[in-house]
């Protein structure tokens, strides 16, 4: 009997979000490593109009688990229902996004399945294991699992997102996964239309460096300029130049953006923890000498003040004229 | 009404910059002395700021850990906790999220059975582990409702607790119906420092200890018996390479260097 690779498509505000299609191929490379069938089950009051998309994905089926109740980001009931497919195929492996609601999921989840966990997984190694970092970012831990179905959330950014692929088949599930004991009351968008810092594929972070509030400017200015999002580091943050939400780091967002600009941060461990699995890492600041300079893939040693309006303008420059780049 | 809070904390080494023990492949941290980990500050401050708020309340740490893991409790009721609870015993050794999380779910019920719990409040993430699962995954067990990644606790009367909880776009509102689970983020409060008080209560306080048996668990069932998942090794991230130190004379000619490496690495 097959126990396939469950994808766990929680969607958030009644969207697919990118970390899905990350699930997705993250799966794929697990199912043909542990040579089993991907599998899908995507728990929403719009199940059966985002399960095409995903079956489009390369997913081998495609269980659509519709019910009215799962419109809300309650975790219990999406645990319910993706665990009664979970149950019912005998999946082996099941693979949860690590988001906020994809955490609490996962957890149920595992207790539901008694099930081992593997919590924001960056790699998956041949035969099943994964990796995962821990020690506040000072090692990696290479974790297998112990029981017979193993549940992991993955960290965003860690897997390229899956295109079109082998078109699978859609299942419509009927489930009711019953009352919760929590309710969802409201919600309230962020007001900004800037970039969310973990599935950002680049970031510009500013810290106590840029001196104060105005500072930010510079910074936004950047990333708008490139399509990116704004983090900081907790100093910046302390200070109150900047909302808690836009922290990278140990108590803040975990980021892997391809392009991480540290501008005016140090690179005490504890944002390091938050950033430094980025593909290619900017720093600039007046310390050469300081712990990001020494760890950035390319440094600019100087004042933010000159240095981000001339990148800016720089950019906007070669945007203009593509020729002269 | 009055609340009977418990605080989870847990027992980290103060530096978690250690090295991998090449006998066993696993993180070298005899030595390392141990303190609380830092982010269930905030666990144990909200417990306190709840006594506050509905006065008569109760709050109580529980840890899992080994002998001197009582110190975490010791720096809980410093803080402004009434007692603590510590779960230890050599069958809890070596265990994972999954298995520390039953065994904090089983000493919640035991409270829970000598004083209704009104709510289990958790830190973000520990230093060590990190998983931040393990206070979802103890709401599993308990099959009670919860929340993590908690910025406010709005409301609380005696049925239900009404939560901020922060997402990647935004804030949700959530009703939890108690007894409820609560992780914390550092958004929620500023923790306050011991006082000279609590410090007091701390030098005297005493802690019960319960093995699996008081918790009614079988020894297989917790430490690495019963734990989901294991760390065959541990290694040190790869080390990158060297940076590119970007020079010139001017701003912009540093900023034209640099926008040139941006585009040549196809990162723009
Ligand atoms: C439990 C705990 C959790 C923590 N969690 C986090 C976390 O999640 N995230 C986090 O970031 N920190 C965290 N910290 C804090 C961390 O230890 C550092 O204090 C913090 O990251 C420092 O921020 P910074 O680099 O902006 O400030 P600083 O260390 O003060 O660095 C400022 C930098 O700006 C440079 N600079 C100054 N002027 C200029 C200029 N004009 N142009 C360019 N550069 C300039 C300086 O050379 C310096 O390198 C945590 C700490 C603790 C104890
Ligand atoms: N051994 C433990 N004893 C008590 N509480 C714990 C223990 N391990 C984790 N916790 C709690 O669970 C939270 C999340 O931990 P973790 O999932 O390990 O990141 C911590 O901040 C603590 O509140």
């Amino acid at each position: 009997m097959a126990n396939p690779i469950l994808v766990v498509a929680v969607p958030s505000r009644g969207k697919l979000s990118p970390a899905v299609y990350e699930l997705v191929s993250a799966g794929r490379k697990l199912a043909d490593s542990l040579k089993q069938p991907l599998y899908a089950v995507v728990t929403s009051d719009k199940a059966s109009a985002l399960a095409p998309d995903l079956a489009a994905r390369g997913v081998d089926k495609v269980f659509a688990v519709e019910h009215a109740s799962l419109g809300a980001p309650v975790d219990d009931l999406h645990a319910k229902a993706a665990a009664s497919v979970a149950t019912k195929e005998n999946a082996s492996r099941v693979l949860v996004p690590a988001t906020v609601l994809g955490k609490a999921v996962a957890a149920r989840l595992a207790v539901l399945l008694k099930a081992g966990l593997a919590a924001d997984v960056t790699e998956i190694l041949d035969g099943g294991l994964v990796r995962r970092a821990y020690f506040s970012g000072n090692l990696v831990a290479e974790v297998e699992f112990k029981t017979p179905v193993g549940v992991m959330t993955l960290a965003p950014m860690s897997f390229p997102r899956a295109e079109a692929g082998n078109k699978g088949e859609v299942v419509t599930v009927a489930f009711d996964p019953g009352a919760s004991k929590c309710a969802f009351v409201s919600f309230a968008a962020e007001e900004s239309n800037e970039v969310d810092l973990g599935a950002a594929e680049r970031v510009v972070s500013g810290g106590r460096g840029l001196g104060g509030p105005e500072g930010f400017k510079h910074v936004r200015d950047l990333a708008h300029a490139i399509g990116a999002a704004v983090g900081a580091s907790r100093a910046a943050v302390d200070a109150g130049w900047i909302p808690y939400r836009h922290q990278v780091g140990l108590t803040g967002r975990a980021v892997r953006p391809k392009l991480y600009v540290a501008v005016g941060i140090s690179g005490q461990i504890q944002h390091l923890a938050g950033m430094s699995s980025s593909g290619t890492i900017v720093a600039i600041n007046t310390d050469p000498a300081c712990p990001l300079m020494q760890m950035a893939n390319v440094t600019v040693t100087g004042d933010y003040n000159e240095l981000l309006p001339a990148i800016t303008d720089e950019i906007k420059k070669r945007k203009g004229s593509p020729v002269a780049a | 009404m009055a609340l009977h809070i418990v605080v989870c904390v847990k027992s980290t080494p103060s530096n978690v910059n250690v090295p991998v023990d090449p006998a066993t492949g696993q993180p070298k941290t005899a030595g390392v002395p141990p303190t609380l980990n830092p982010y269930d500050e905030f666990a144990i401050e909200e417990a306190v700021r709840l006594k506050e708020r509905v006065p008569g309340s109760t709050a109580t740490a529980v840890t899992v850990g080994g002998e001197a893991a009582a110190e975490v409790l010791r720096e809980a009721v410093a803080r402004g906790v009434d007692g603590g609870v510590l779960v230890s015993g050599a069958e809890f050794e070596g265990g994972d999220g999954f298995a520390t999380s039953l065994a904090l779910s089983s000493a919640v019920k035991k409270l829970h059975a000598e004083k209704p719990v009104s709510l289990v409040l958790f830190g973000k993430n520990t230093s060590d582990g990190g998983s931040g699962m393990v206070g979802a995954e103890t709401a599993a067990w308990l099959d009670w409702p919860s929340a993590i990644g908690v910025k406010k606790i709005d409301a609380v009367d005696d049925a239900s607790a009404t939560v901020s909880r922060m997402m990647e776009d935004g804030v949700d509102s959530l009703k939890l119906a108690l007894p409820a689970v609560v992780g914390t983020i550092k958004e929620i409060n500023e923790p306050r420092l011991p006082s000279l008080k609590g410090k007091m209560a701390a030098k005297k306080a005493v802690f019960p200890k319960w093995g699996a048996a008081e918790l009614g668990l079988q020894a297989g069932q917790v430490g690495a018996a019963g734990a989901g998942a294991k760390v065959v090794k541990a290694a040190t991230p790869p080390a990158r390479p060297a940076g590119v130190k970007v020079e010139g004379a001017s701003s912009a000619e540093k900023a034209k260097k640099l926008v040139d490496i941006l585009i040549e690495r196809k990162l723009i």
